[in-house]
């Protein structure tokens, strides 16, 4: 087979799974002890490297652009500028990137693992639908967790960004806050959730994807691994590109 | 029969059911025509990978209560035989039956059902890391939706059964490969299949542990009148299953007996795989007296 063909072939299997496991979804046994497992392994255990990637990305947003603003005499838009790139792209991608590099890998890893030493088998015998009880929570979980997530990220950006521009550029919080709140829009917000919805399907359906189709031992693990979070990660900011375009012309053009 | 029976039914309640319905089913089982369909049948069975032959146009049946013993080296198809029973695997060409029931085009919902009347017994258990060795054996039972006062017995009665039932509260990191094994067994054993596959469960075992394994197997094949595979490329797997056969004492105990000079009972078939062709079917007795270069050098390891 060459790329092109296995990539497509790809393309179509891990479609397939992801429209499996979601199918799954609605119908008895809810595995729904899983899901809430899931949630707390991914929502909860990314909370932390989610809230220092965001502080400190809106702190050097701040720390970069304030310059370029006071060149223009436009410092007081900084608030603005913060705002507006981190709800519209920072905060979606860099905490789906975040996301893939923590809970990708390791999705990819526990089911490669479980694949190479025949547990997804075993479960198919013993009677289980091994894309209803791992793919399925682990799919509803990055769907819940990842908005929740990337909200997180931005509001703490922001904050981060008003630390620096008080402490280190003189600006007051309040017109820090007041640009911050005249530069947001409702559809800004609308995009900056939708986005990181389809992130999550991604994440999920590329990792387990990868991680089922484990061939060739512990090797075979950590190759899957390493694929499912470097494709993913492409995909997330491919996927983002032609999102945010999408966004563009069903929202309407954004003036600011 | 029936007394000897009730004296164990009282010390063992497990052995005691199947005794009591032995005891009862002895005559009766001449005339009983489901015993005439076979537990497994394979009907010209091919399957490739790319472009390598795994099974070509394999044929054989197990009978109920038979255990049959398939020999052959790495890569000779062995495990492939028992993907397809259970339908992990599907077959390009031929007929698969379970029970009689043709299995070959049924999709994954219709294969949960056929599942159930199967156990399965991994190569190196295949436990769910996890879960704890409890949680383990009661999966299939959690997954039926069986309420937990009924699952936590069950449990119990199958950890008993390989001996066991100490390390009910243990991760399967903390187990030996053999009790690894045996959880293995106990957790394919649930919910009383009447079939068990067993895909090289002694493999990297010591033998006396590879032993208990056996007479697992033959117990399950002389006391509950399961019906197997065994997969194995070990002689001495093969001299213990179609040499001895598992009875219950007057103590209640059950014991091995070898088959002796006497008429052989032994309900065990040996089927030999080469390349995904069968070379030889029959008992052990004839394997042994086979004149086939590549069965001598399997048997006398050169």
């Amino acid at each position: 087979m060459n790329f092109a063909t296995r990539a497509l072939l790809e393309l179509q299997e891990t479609t397939l799974l992801a429209a499996r496991a979601a199918r799954g979804l609605f119908k008895r046994p809810h595995y729904v002890p899983e899901i809430i497992t899931q949630m707390d392994l991914i929502g909860v255990g990314s909370l932390t490297i989610v809230l220092l990637t965001g502080f400190f990305t809106g702190g050097v947003l701040t720390l970069q652009t304030f310059p370029t603003l006071a060149f223009y005499g436009a410092q007081s838009q900084t608030g603005r500028l913060v705002a507006i790139s981190l709800v519209r792209e920072l905060g979606p991608v860099l905490t789906a990137l975040m996301v893939t590099g923590r809970v990708g890998s390791a999705i990819a890893a526990e089911l490669g693992s479980m694949t190479v030493s025949q547990q997804i088998d075993a479960m198919r015998a013993l009677g289980t639908d091994p894309i209803r009880k791992l793919v399925g929570p682990r799919l509803v979980a990055l769907l819940v967790s990842l908005p929740l997530l990337t909200v997180i990220a931005d509001v703490v950006g922001i904050g981060g960004g008003g630390v620096v521009a008080t402490g280190l550029y003189g600006l007051t919080m309040d017109q820090y806050l007041t640009s911050v709140r005249e530069g947001i829009t409702s559809d800004d917000i609308i995009g900056g959730v939708i986005k990181p919805l389809c992130f999550g399907v991604i994440i999920a359906a590329i990792a387990c994807y990868k991680g089922l189709s484990t061939e060739g031992g512990t090797v075979g693990v950590g190759r899957a691994t390493t694929r499912a979070v470097v494709l993913a990660s492409i995909v997330v900011i491919i996927t983002d590109f032609f999102l945010s375009r999408g966004l563009q012309y069903l929202l309407g053009m954004p003036v600011a | 029969m029936s007394e000897l029976a009730t004296n164990i039914a009282a010390t063992h309640p497990m052995i005691g059911e199947i005794s009591d319905h032995a005891a009862e089913s002895t005559f009766a089982e001449v005339d009983d025509h489901n015993r005439v369909t076979p537990a497994i049948e394979f009907r010209n069975v091919h399957l490739s990978f790319d472009d390598k032959k795994v099974l070509d146009n394999l044929s054989f049946k197990v009978m109920r209560g038979e255990t049959k013993i398939i020999l052959g080296g790495s890569g000779g198809g062995k495990s492939t035989i028992i993907k397809i029973v259970l339908g992990l695997l599907k077959p390009d060409a031929g007929r698969v039956l379970v029970d009689g029931e043709d299995i070959t085009n049924y999709n994954e919902v219709q294969m949960m059902t056929v599942r159930k009347k199967i156990g399965m017994v991994f190569q190196e258990g295949a436990l769910f890391d996890s879960l704890s060795v409890y949680e383990n054996v009661a999966y299939r039972l959690n997954e039926q939706g069986v309420p937990p006062e009924q699952i936590e017995p069950e449990v119990r009665r199958m950890l008993r059964f390989v001996n066991l039932e100490d390390a009910i509260d243990k991760m399967p990191a903390e187990l030996s490969g053999g009790m690894r094994r045996r959880v293995g067994i106990a957790r394919a054993l649930i919910g009383d299949p009447k079939i068990v596959l067993f895909d090289e469960p002694t493999a990297g075992l010591d033998p006396p542990t590879a032993r208990t394994i056996c007479e697992l197997a033959m117990k399950l094949r002389d006391l509950e009148d399961v019906s197997s595979i065994f997969v194995t490329h070990e002689m001495n797997n093969l001299t213990y299953l179609c040499s001895e056969y598992a009875v219950v004492n007057e103590a209640g105990e059950v014991v091995f007996e070898r088959e002796g000079e006497r008429l052989c009972l032994v309900n065990s078939k040996v089927m030999m795989m080469r390349q995904g062709n069968i070379i030889f079917s029959g008992t052990d007795e004839s394997l042994r007296n086979a004149e086939d270069p590549y069965i001598q050098k399997f048997l006398r390891g050169r």
